[in-house]
């Protein structure tokens, strides 16, 4: 890096793509032009800060820019890299107390947070290998193929209490002991790269960026297991992921780090890549094996594991991309470093995607044992537009709520479980009081049952069932009985189905009916309304909401207060979102 | 193998390592519900999807009930089937497949064979508290064999094992996602337009009425009723082994005698046994063998009787079509010699004969309907009854099949020997070749006629049988997944085989898609099997040469068997076909 004067680093993560980060790029490096090579742009991987994006980092003044346009680039240019003045009005402003902040350690986002998985996201360009090699790449690798016996790495593993970041939660280490102790002709291994969970992002960042360490880590374990030859499963809506994948392995079997006979251990090691089409229930490893095996997407019953007979039938090792990413710095730094960082069970650091009603919408890695209120109300800046938190969704549809009186729960497998909800792999939804809970159970609700496979009987017909009676009730034609019968389908549900989806799907239901009875009560009673209304002491008469009503149903005089027309309303939100003044009451 | 201990609702059962908590319970006495669990003992066949949950149980230490079916026992395990929590699962499950099924019972072919019917009167079910929105989808009539409705489909998976793994003929999978799940071809084409074979294996273990066979039952009743038809019918070897069941008789009995009276009492103008084609299909099939032989034919030859297996290597094998027998079906050939000899005969325009068979086969429906197998745009066969179908219409007709008299076949086209008989059975097409061969080649009389080598239920069997100075290698295979097996060692070159028989069902006809349901209770089906032997013993002539009928239809119509005459009306040619 010391050849430049300074590294210009873009994130090139979806959400800054998605805002213009490739037309950033492209404007600096139309800026630099002429600057004799004192300069360099780089595209990095996310830098987590999503809300904030795109991001531009300038090196080595170490200095954060947000919310960059690409036409703010010729300043940055100019005042930053030619002047050394920074551009005041693109750094981040502390909502607290409106200070700015040049360094991203300041800021309250980053400051509880620990990063082992995303170590080199936003550091590292995640198409150039030697970036990664630069940040300790590889050296892992070549640590266990000169010196360390399968066993070994079994063992460190294993000691280290790494447990499968894909919702499971199964000892990585144990995984692979499995899958080492089953005989077999050719075994396999895995890379579960099929993200599902709505609003869950974590996978797809670390692979854009920084695919390495997930690469690196898979030769790892099928060294540890015995296995060849490594699989990557991964849905086909990645594009991004993909074509950096495809570049990584490219560029390690090039440096001969993939390939045949790696660090001249005799090991050989080769990936290949396998898309999915994004069948959630593919995140299942039985699933994820048939579809790779061309078959459908469907699970089987567990036993037999696939660490006995998995993919072809040979012994298989499915681990999800954040395991893998804590993989290296485990061997590196070993597993008593790793086992002090965490809970008492759950070891390590988990990234999460914050998102929902939260302020500091991005992705977050943070020591097992954090609690919910540090990451929501520190980390997440606390709840948009100074509403009151009402619950957060961890673990997805596979979830359920947590309300404001567990919010000090310490976040680990085990504590999560307890209060109802599961670490899944990682989805994390805040909602506000204007959130309607049965609402929020049914979209989830309506997500498992489309995305069920349809094999079990329980799931197939059971979740189709609940998701009928949640929609009769938030028609307002259910009634008290509605809920029982809620209840004992979900119950019955968990217990019967024949997978993890199936088994968990009633959950966003059953948490929301434990903590958030009286609204379910509501529907059932018909206490609710189904329409808009207006409050008649904060109508002012401006009638913007009579001008963007579809349907009409508004009237009233200028200067005085509105009325809607209840039986016609159709709850579409327009005058909610026209009302300047909170004049408009949610049903 | 080691003993495993467990406890099944408090009691003790030893059991060895790998049986599943279902059958160790059965040891102690204890029923465990099934409904998509199927095991045809004896056949390697089994269907343990562990799909439908209404066999789910307790076992301390889940956190979830497991489903008996599937699951193995271990050392120690501690079940409880009759816990409210099983029972409330399994309740639960058979209750939310019925709030998704058509409440058509009444009118279903499926009434009283149905195991979801039979389930949900075991378990008392008397309402269904989760009813919802029911699948919608059209009915596919599209084949002359088999109705599927996928509005009654519980997603067993029984039909994809039998298609898939047993068959291997692939056409049937689940599809769509969710509750819109359920199983047919792919991008739900019609099964006329797939590489189905019409073995009728799915309909033989459908659990309920998701998939039956095409009811013509009206349609002979009307042409019975017609006064201008000349009705005659023809029954196959293994009816008279297998209707029997459906009139409260014994597995295995023999009924030869009552089909005749039976068939007598609807009033069938002339009624056939189709043993006597198939004495003829011998005589064509041996002397085709022994042309190919002494000429230096293709060899192997394969039988051509079976008309799911002749659909399955024009999909699955069409570079190979000159392997097998060119001889056509025992059931066709009938229908052609009553079209044209039995009509000359009697001086009756083949026009105004309704030939009708009974067979226990669904693909028997879609060969009569195959366009080669007509002659001026005549049918040789026109409609054609699966046993099930012809119990139906005997009870509809009052008949009581089981009380009725013994009587016989008319003359003309009635004598059949024992060597027709167990064409009935895998491997008795090959003996019966084999008793007329070894005549014919050795020019010796064949003492002893039973071929014991050629006969069980294997689903691969081979034997070498000497005649004179030639050893004559056989092969044998029944079910479609061994036949894959055996051509595709012919086309690598590694089949040592002379001839070989092939039947698509397990067990051959005996077991065939249209035979009475047999629950999976395959003792029936060897029994079914040691009657068609039976029969065999009681016949006083045994080789398709000596059937007497037979003779004189060569001498007064056919010439030489192989000969001109036989090879325009008795022969036929086979047609590739796409692969889906």
């Amino acid at each position: 890096m010391s050849n430049y004067k300074a590294h210009i680093m873009i994130c090139s993560g979806t959400s800054c793509k998605a805002s213009e980060s490739e037309n950033i790029l492209e404007a600096f490096r139309e800026e630099i032009e002429g600057h004799d090579g004192k300069f360099k742009v780089l595209k990095t991987g996310c830098f987590g800060f999503c809300a904030q994006g795109p991001i531009v980092k300038i090196y080595p003044d170490n200095v954060y820019y947000v919310k960059v346009k690409p036409e703010d680039v010729k300043e940055i240019v100019e005042k930053h890299l030619i002047k050394g003045e920074k551009v005041e009005r693109l750094l981040y402003e502390d909502p607290k107390d409106r200070v700015k902040l040049v360094v991203h350690d300041e800021m309250e986002f980053y400051q509880k947070q620990y990063r082992i998985a995303l170590r080199n996201c936003g550091f590292i360009n995640p198409e150039n290998i030697e970036e990664y090699i630069a940040f300790s790449g590889y050296e892992a690798l070549g640590k266990v193929l000169t010196e360390m016996t399968p066993q070994d790495v079994v063992k460190i593993v294993k000691d280290s209490g790494l447990r499968g970041r894909g919702g499971g939660g199964f000892l990585t280490g144990l995984k692979w002991e499995l899958a080492m102790k089953s005989p077999g002709t050719e075994k396999y291994i895995i890379c579960n790269a099929d993200e599902g969970d709505p609003g869950a992002f974590m996978d797809r960042s670390i692979l854009e960026g920084d695919p390495h360490s997930v690469l690196e880590a898979m030769a790892i374990g099928g060294y540890a297991i015995g296995a060849n030859k490594g699989i990557f499963y991964i849905r086909a809506e990645y594009p991004l992921a993909i074509e950096r994948l495809k570049i990584a392995i490219r560029q390690a079997e090039n440096e001969g780090l993939l390939g045949k006979n790696i660090f001249n251990s005799g090991f050989d090691f080769t990936i290949e890549i396998k898309l999915g089409a994004g069948a959630f229930v593919c995140g299942e490893e039985t699933a994820l094996i048939h579809s790779m095996e061309g078959l459908r997407g469907e699970p089987t019953k567990k036993p037999p594991f696939p660490s006995e007979s998995g993919y072809k039938g040979m012994p298989t090792s499915v681990n999800n991309v954040e395991t893998y990413a804590n993989i290296c710095p485990i061997i590196l730094k070993g597993s008593k470093w790793f086992s002090s960082i965490g809970a008492e069970n759950s070891k390590g650091t988990k990234v999460f995607a914050l998102a929902g009603k939260v302020n500091n919408v991005g992705l977050v890695e943070v020591p097992m044992g954090t609690t919910l209120r540090e990451i929501i109300f520190e980390i997440g800046g606390g709840i948009t537009d100074g509403k009151k938190f009402k619950a957060v969704q961890t673990g997805g549809p596979s979830g359920g709520v947590i309300t404001e009186a567990d919010l000090d729960t310490p976040i680990d497998y085990e504590s999560l479980k307890a209060i109802g909800s599961m670490m899944g792999s990682g989805g994390m939804i805040v909602m506000d009081e204007d959130n309607d809970m049965v609402e929020i159970a049914k979209f989830y609700l309506d997500f498992t049952q489309d995305e069920s496979c349809g094999k079990c009987t329980p799931c197939r017909i059971g979740t189709k069932r609940m998701y009928e009676i949640l929609e009769r009730l938030t028609n307002l034609e259910g009634d008290m009985d509605d809920l029982q019968k809620l209840k004992d389908l979900g119950n019955m549900i968990k217990d019967t189905a024949l997978c993890g989806l199936g088994q968990t799907a009633p959950n966003p239901v059953l948490s929301t009916m434990r903590y958030f009875p009286q609204e379910y009560e509501a529907y059932a009673k018909r206490e609710k309304t189904k329409s808009y209304r207006i409050d008649a002491e904060k109508c002012i008469g401006c009638t913007a909401c009579i001008r963007v009503c579809p349907v009409n149903c508004i009237t009233g005089k200028v200067k005085e207060a509105h009325i809607i027309d209840e039986s016609a309303c159709i709850a579409c939100g327009a005058c909610f979102t026209a009302c300047k003044f909170g004049a408009i009451i949610k049903p | 193998m080691s003993i495993i201990k467990l406890s099944i609702n408090g009691m003790e059962v030893e059991v060895q390592k790998g049986t599943t908590i279902l059958e160790a319970a059965k040891k102690v006495g204890v029923h465990i519900p099934t409904l998509c669990h199927l095991n045809l003992e004896g056949f390697g066949i089994v269907n343990q999807v562990a799909s439908c949950r209404a066999c789910v149980v307790e076992v301390e230490g889940r956190n979830t009930l497991v489903p008996s079916c599937s699951e193995k026992v271990t050392e120690g395990m501690v079940v409880k089937t009759d816990s409210a929590r099983s029972i409330t699962g399994r309740r639960m499950a058979v209750e939310l497949l019925l709030s998704n099924h058509p409440k058509e019972c009444l009118t279903c072919a499926k009434n009283l064979e149905c195991e979801l019917q039979a389930l949900s009167q075991d378990l008392g079910i008397r309402e269904i508290k989760w009813e919802g929105e029911k699948m919608d989808y059209p009915l596919d009539k599209s084949s002359f064999s088999l109705v599927k409705d996928p509005n009654k489909c519980i997603m067993c998976r029984r039909c994809e094992t039998m298609c898939n793994d047993v068959q291997t003929v692939g056409v049937l999978s689940a599809i769509n996602r969710g509750f819109d799940t359920f199983v047919g071809p792919a991008f739900n084409l019609d099964m006329d337009n797939t590489a189905c074979t019409f073995c009728g294996q799915c309909v033989a273990v459908c659990p309920t009425g998701a998939l039956t066979e095409t009811n013509d039952v009206g349609r002979v009743w009307r042409a019975l009723h017609s006064s201008e038809k000349h009705v005659i019918v023809q029954v196959a070897p293994a009816i008279r082994v297998a209707i029997g069941e459906m009139f409260g008789m014994e597995a295995g009995s023999v009924t030869t005698g009552q089909l005749a009276a039976s068939l007598r009492r609807l009033g069938f103008d002339g009624i056939f046994d189709t043993d006597f084609a198939a004495d003829l299909t011998i005589m064509e099939e041996a002397s085709e063998l022994v042309h190919r032989i002494k000429h230096g034919g293709r060899l192997p030859m394969l039988t051509s009787c079976c008309p799911a297996w002749v659909k399955f290597f024009e999909h699955q094998f069409p570079d190979m079509l000159d392997i097998p027998s060119s001889c056509k079906s025992p059931q066709i050939m009938m229908g052609t010699v009553m079209k044209t000899y039995y009509a000359e005969k009697k001086g009756i325009d083949p026009r105004d004969i309704v030939v009708v068979s009974i067979m226990p086969c669904l693909a028997k429906k879609a060969e009569a309907a195959r366009p080669e197998l007509t002659k001026d745009y005549n049918n040789n066969v026109d409609l054609v009854l699966t046993t099930r179908e012809y119990g139906a219409m005997l009870k509809e007709a009052g008949i009581l099949f089981n009380q009725l008299p013994e009587s016989d076949f008319d003359s003309l086209l009635g004598e059949s020997t024992g060597a027709a008989v167990i064409f009935g059975t895998t491997g008795g097409v090959i003996e019966a070749a084999v008793r007329t061969a070894y005549e014919w080649i050795t020019g010796e009389e064949l003492e002893n006629v039973e071929f014991h080598q050629l006969r069980g239920l294997e689903g691969i069997r081979e034997a070498t049988v000497n005649i004179g100075d030639l050893k004559l290698n056989i092969g044998i295979a029944h079910g479609l997944g061994n036949a894959r097996k055996m051509l595709e060692d012919i086309r690598d070159g590694k089949s040592q085989y002379h001839a070989i028989e092939i039947m698509a069902c397990p067990g051959g006809c005996i077991g065939g898609g249209g035979q009475p349901y047999h629950h999976g209770d395959m003792d029936i089906i060897r029994k079914r099997q040691e009657a068609i032997y039976k029969e065999d013993r009681s016949k006083v002539r045994r080789k398709s040469h000596e059937n007497t009928a037979v003779l004189k239809l060569y001498e007064d119509y056919l010439g030489e068997p192989y000969g001109h005459k036989s090879h325009e009306l008795l022969h036929t040619y086979y047609i590739p076909r796409e692969k889906i």
